[in-house]
């Protein structure tokens, strides 16, 4: 999305003379650079400054010495998260869920934009989509307080339920082998609805005398949806599951937390690292440490997401992000 | 076209599996509708779609003690009022002034600003730098935490590429209008599309957003509404202060019936503004894709 990297800095110097030439620019087009002003400010503060405290993650931060008189401690953070097992944990359960949700969505995701794109009648299809997409929108505390509701030991609906048809109750709360399953259906129920509209515009993009050309031909509906629809989706798949990959590190800490919140039994099988980085900030625990977990995740994420753009740029040119 | 049997059973097939679909994205929602109007007692044994008695008590209950939810809604009113304003005027000038080609430093401009959405330096330093500024326990915390967007930044400035020609700013600026002007008289007006997808899921990010709350608030009468909430989930002692407050009726708190209730008020709106401005959420799918 963004221009090519800042190689016109020094063209431009060189084209109007260096510092008078950006001057020049400054004063000609102020109200430009004036109206930029404020999100220039605001990425200062809020994104760029607080890069700069990184160095938390090489030191033993100290909240009365500051950032930077706190003593350096070299990679003594990081061989703690190597050693303390934590690592290896976060890394799998984090890499683990999101290459299993990521694979999910994929599937779910098309089947039903091609189950809904076939559909014939119109306003109820409208009606279908509206609320497939409604728990998109419902904030993460309510999902979390309405899964308790449905799950707990004493009174969830899907226990009784359970009971009801002569089976026995499960104490998901207290078992950290079945919460997979619960993470996988909460993330499709709350984001296909909205995700499948991804592959909803690629699918009507495509140009339906191919459908008709098909049709004369003597192609059946799975046909077509084997050799016409699912080939010509295959750029918008390709594209959102490079992006996806990208940002396999990051992200779902809402749903991670909402529903597991601080239940100590289920760390091992359900913490990731942006509930860990999370929980930590929120109970005061090492600053330091956390900071290192944070920077871990970030170089990794961002060797990741640009393989994944060079990957993109390689399939398709329009679809990279920069 | 005749229907053959493929056809048709593949609707039937399509149309029961997101029927199915459809009604697993509804029912927790109903479930805790109902929930909210049934008697205490019948809770305990569990959620009913349909409830044996029909009662107001958990309702009576979150109206006897109105202060702080009432608190709550006008905290995140204001953040999403100040928030997608002044965060729309942020993200269409800023796009503005990167849509401009006369500006020299766009290309800068934009990887300055593109980097912040590929490495950032984690919660930690943020944190700290952000209490060293002041803002820990602030109403300003709130509303700067997610105020500019870079994303949604680039999506306008696409937007402006592809729709607004540039020959259009020239002429204005042959008649001597100058840049804010250019701005605020053909720039903005034709940008209503975008800005109505662009400042509705923003608006969504700040009626949803429970964990800046949980960070940075411990003062009880800045809680925003979804923080509201997960207070009330989580507080052990929600019994006790419902006794305390006067609320409780046949001798125990209806506490579980209290919490749907609490619920249902806050997703309220969301639910009822819900079918008028889908579509413009539907819209924000393909709004950024249109590339330069």
């Amino acid at each position: 999305m963004a221009g090519k990297k800042g190689k016109t800095g020094l063209a431009g110097q060189k084209r109007m003379g260096g510092w008078k030439g950006w001057g020049r620019e400054l004063v000609r087009n102020r109200m430009l650079y004036l109206m930029a002003l404020p999100a220039i400010l605001y990425v200062v503060i809020f994104s760029y400054i607080p890069m700069g405290g990184i160095l938390i993650a090489f030191k033993d931060y100290k909240y009365n010495l500051g950032i930077l008189k706190s003593p350096w401690v070299g990679m003594k953070n990081f061989s703690y998260f190597v050693s303390s097992g934590k690592m290896w944990l976060l890394t799998k359960n984090t890499l683990g869920y999101n290459l299993m949700f990521l694979a999910a969505e994929v599937a779910v995701r098309i089947l039903f934009a091609i189950l809904v794109c076939e559909m014939c009648t119109k306003r109820y299809k409208r009606v279908l989509q509206s609320v497939m997409m409604l728990p998109f929108f419902l904030s993460w505390v309510i999902i979390g307080g309405m899964a308790y509701n449905l799950l707990n030991y004493e009174f969830g609906t899907v226990n009784n339920l359970l009971v009801q048809l002569g089976g026995e109750r499960i104490d998901v709360y207290n078992n950290p082998g079945v919460w997979k399953f619960i993470f996988l259906f909460v993330r499709l129920w709350q984001g296909t609805g909205y995700g499948m509209l991804y592959y909803l515009a690629a699918i009507t993009g495509i140009n339906t005398e191919l459908y008709d050309a098909a049709y004369i031909d003597g192609c059946g509906l799975c046909k077509r949806i084997r050799y016409i629809t699912l080939p010509l989706i295959m750029p918008t798949t390709c594209m959102l599951v490079l992006l996806g990959l990208g940002g396999i590190l990051k992200g779902n800490m809402d749903m991670f937390y909402q529903l597991v919140g601080n239940n100590a039994v289920l760390y091992n099988a359900t913490d990731v690292i942006d509930t860990y980085v999370f929980r930590s900030l929120t109970t005061m625990k090492d600053y330091s440490v956390t900071t290192a977990v944070g920077l871990y995740q970030q170089v990794i994420g961002f060797v990741l997401v640009v393989a994944a753009n060079w990957l993109v740029k390689r399939i398709d040119q329009d679809s990279a992000i920069f | 076209m005749k229907k053959s049997k493929e056809v048709i059973g593949f609707q039937a097939v399509a149309l029961s599996l997101t029927t199915v679909f459809a009604v697993l994205c509804l029912l927790p929602i109903l479930y805790t509708v109902t929930g909210s109007f049934t008697p205490e007692r019948e809770l305990a044994r569990g959620l009913k779609l349909i409830p044996k008695h029909w009662t107001l008590e958990a309702y009576r209950m979150v109206w006897k003690n109105p202060a702080g939810i009432l608190r709550a809604y006008g905290i995140t009113t204001a953040l999403v009022v100040f928030g997608v304003g002044a965060g729309l005027i942020m993200v269409t000038m800023t796009a503005y002034v990167l849509y401009r080609k006369d500006c020299r430093a766009r290309r800068g401009l934009s990887f300055f600003f593109f980097f912040t959405t590929l490495f950032s330096g984690g919660m930690v330093p943020y944190y700290i730098w952000m209490c060293r500024l002041g803002l820990r326990d602030t109403f300003g915390i709130l509303l700067f935490n997610g105020l500019f967007s870079v994303f949604y930044m680039f999506i306008v400035r696409t937007y402006f590429t592809s729709n607004i020609p540039v020959s259009l700013v020239e002429s204005a600026k042959v008649d001597g209008a100058n840049d804010f002007i250019i701005y605020l008289r053909i720039v903005m007006p034709s940008a209503k599309p975008v800005l109505a997808t662009i400042g509705l899921m923003q608006a969504i990010a700040y009626w949803n957003n429970w964990s800046t709350a949980a960070v940075f608030i411990t003062e009880t009468n800045l809680y925003p509404l979804q923080f509201y909430l997960y207070r009330i989930f989580q507080d052990a002692s929600l019994r006790q202060k419902l006794m305390e407050a006067g609320v409780f009726v046949n001798g125990s708190a209806p506490m579980e019936s209290y919490k749907l209730a609490m619920t249902v008020v806050t997703m309220g709106p969301v639910i009822l503004f819900y079918p008028f401005v889908q579509k413009y959420f539907v819209a924000g799918v393909t709004i950024g894709a249109v590339k330069e």
